[in-house]
């Protein structure tokens, strides 16, 4: 697009001069966004609706390419067991993982907001483990989980549990994913402290003069405020969750018996395994149109539940260079560890 | 009282979340009898920093660290020199399509990356790029939505007094860009490479995607590797693991204040 812009603007210098020069302020604005725009194209659009193109072909990576319709998208829906136990995985992952890490990261950065001494080094305490790379954390989880000699078990063996082995028992792989994943929390813990810390104080004042304890406080002030963070939140741990492999390649390897086989990893195998591209982009475009609508219905919820109050807005405005004021104070704060 | 609630909680959870880590670090010192004690040992009873060479020399972490270091400086630099050229074309002209096109922008962020992946694979290979270093670094040469909305945002707060005054005396935009918002945009960018470097550095999934050749591995790659090899001890693993953490904590150490803003920002606006 861009590139069309300039050749005509190009053209134009034969023109005369004054008209020349306001062609190529025009082209301008065109020139800075051009790296994105090419990349855009080529590495994401290109590749969306090039994936879209051959979900409709048998396309092994080397040999014969063939139209097939939509007979990718019968074969995984009729007569791939892979397919639904996949998918079913990855939806009880995500029936545990959303909640619990929301309420994992709300928690932590309520406890975060209570106004206590070293909150900083408490703060980077809960974020380190998101620091470190996907691979490592595999790594530690693996040997914290081992069933004879990992740390785990031991700390139940202190209260008396005799702990399972985790990453070979099909009733606890599962959970132990969840735990790993929740372990990486920190990013969300961020977002929710930043969320607390803009809630006005006196609206916990009125509301204690009201007469309400701390638990309707948090019911009635703390969750109405932090729903636009909530709603990020939840849309980013649910994209997350599908997109969760690395933990699964390197922890259990989908196993045993399948019981870890998240989607995604279905969706690799299928590729990078058993280089079927068609078969493999025909889950893609299936998990992306999952992750579209769940994040269509939360949005579409989000009208009934999420409070963005016009007041708030102009509030905002307001706070804006209170928050500048903030900033000395919060460096210090960052300093101190 | 109620202090002391918040002081607890906040102990016993930090724990939670260090207790691993610590555990990798003294796993990573011990000898090899030590490992398989139930109950387990927290300290080694002698603390064998020669474990960090030895697992070193098992591989050629060598090898792995340069691939590693000349992807993420590389790759780094694109996303400075791309995202702050389109973040000012997007914060200070008026073109047609702007905000059609800033909305796509932001869109992209949603796209989950599997989607694109094979395509990817298959546009890499076409070019022959496959098990080389290029699909790593080229692709951030243009540009990631999520940094460019950063930065937008950034440039956005500053008064455009600043960029007319600079016209007025003669200077073309692109002096403007490099003379007056550049420098400005200190903590920005310093927060756009410190996200970037780390997940770079940290990145598994594109190295085991487009490399298959151990000379080409990355440091992440390598200590995967490990998995299914036989005959290592996991104190040669949690080494690894250690020492290919210490860059993203040192990292985040100095730059956290930026992290710990940037982070909080974008949950916000977003």
């Amino acid at each position: 697009m861009a590139h069309t812009d300039m050749t005509y603007s190009q053209q134009q210098t034969a023109a005369p001069k004054r008209l020349g020069i306001k062609r190529w302020g025009g082209a301008v604005p065109y020139l800075f966004i051009f790296p994105w725009i090419f990349g855009f194209l080529v590495f994401t659009l290109g590749p969306l609706l090039f994936s879209l193109i051959i979900s409709f072909f048998d396309w092994p990576i080397v040999g014969q390419v063939t139209f097939v319709g939509i007979d990718n998208y019968v074969e995984m829906f009729s007569n791939d067991p892979l397919f639904w136990k996949s998918l079913f995985v990855t939806l009880k992952f995500a029936a545990l993982f959303v909640p619990l890490n929301i309420i994992v990261a709300l928690g932590l950065a309520m406890l975060l907001n209570q106004n206590v001494k070293g909150s900083a080094f408490f703060r980077t305490a809960f974020y380190l483990p998101s620091v470190i790379s996907g691979v490592a954390l595999a790594m530690i989880w693996s040997w914290v989980y081992s069933g004879d000699y990992g740390i785990l078990n031991y700390f139940l063996s202190l209260v008396g549990i005799e702990g399972p082995d985790w990453l070979n028992d099909t009733k606890w792989s599962l959970v132990a994913m969840v735990i790993a994943s929740l372990w990486g929390q920190g990013s969300m813990m961020l977002i929710f402290l930043a969320g607390l810390k803009g809630i006005p104080k006196d609206l916990y004042e009125s509301a204690s003069m009201d007469g309400a304890g701390k638990i309707r406080q948090f019911f009635n002030v703390t969750i109405p405020m932090i729903t636009p963070t909530l709603l990020f939140n939840l849309i980013t741990s649910i994209i997350a969750a599908f997109q969760q492999l690395t933990l699964a390649l390197l922890l259990t390897g989908g196993g045993p018996l399948k019981s870890t086989y998240f989607y995604a990893m279905y969706m690799y195998e299928n590729a990078f395994k058993y280089f079927k591209m068609g078969y493999s982009a025909a889950n893609a475009w299936f998990m992306f149109l999952i992750v579209l609508t769940l994040t269509f219905l939360v949005f579409k919820s989000s009208e009934a539940w999420v409070f963005y109050e016009g007041e708030m807005k102009t509030k905002k405005e307001k706070a804006k260079p209170k928050r500048a004021k903030r900033g000395p104070q919060a460096s210090r704060e960052g300093s101190s560890i | 009282m109620k202090k002391v609630t918040t002081y607890t909680l906040l102990i016993l959870c930090s724990l939670l979340f260090i207790a691993p880590l610590f555990w990798a670090v003294t796993t990573a010192l011990k000898s090899q009898q030590e490992l398989y004690l139930f109950p387990p040992k927290w300290f080694p009873s002698v603390w064998r920093f020669s474990n960090f060479a030895e697992a070193w020399s098992i591989q050629p972490f060598n090898l792995f660290m340069k691939n590693t270091l000349i992807v993420t400086l590389l790759s780094t630099l694109g996303q400075l020199v791309s995202c702050t050229l389109v973040a000012y074309g997007f914060a200070r002209f008026q073109f047609k399509g702007r905000d059609g096109l800033f909305l796509i922008v932001l869109a992209t962020m949603m796209i989950p990356w599997e989607v694109t992946m094979i395509p990817q694979y298959m546009e890499f290979n076409y070019l022959g790029w496959i098990n080389t270093l290029k699909p790593l670094i080229v692709p951030s040469w243009f540009g990631s939505a999520y940094f460019i909305f950063l930065l937008r945002q950034f440039i956005m707060t500053l008064p455009k007094e600043l960029d007319e005054a600079a016209t007025i005396d003669g200077a073309g935009r692109m002096t403007v860009l490099l003379r007056i918002i550049v420098p400005l945009m200190g903590p920005s960018l310093i927060l756009v490479a410190v996200f970037h470097m780390m997940s770079c550095w940290n990145d598994y999934l594109g190295p085991l995607i487009f490399l298959n050749d151990q000379t080409k591995y990355t440091l992440t790659l390598g200590l995967s590797q490990f998995k299914g090899m036989h005959g290592v001890d996991m104190q040669s693993i949690m080494a690894i693991t250690c020492l290919i953490s210490i860059p993203p904590l040192a990292v985040f150490f100095f730059a956290q204040r930026y992290i710990v803003g940037g982070i909080a920002t974008t949950g916000i606006k977003g």
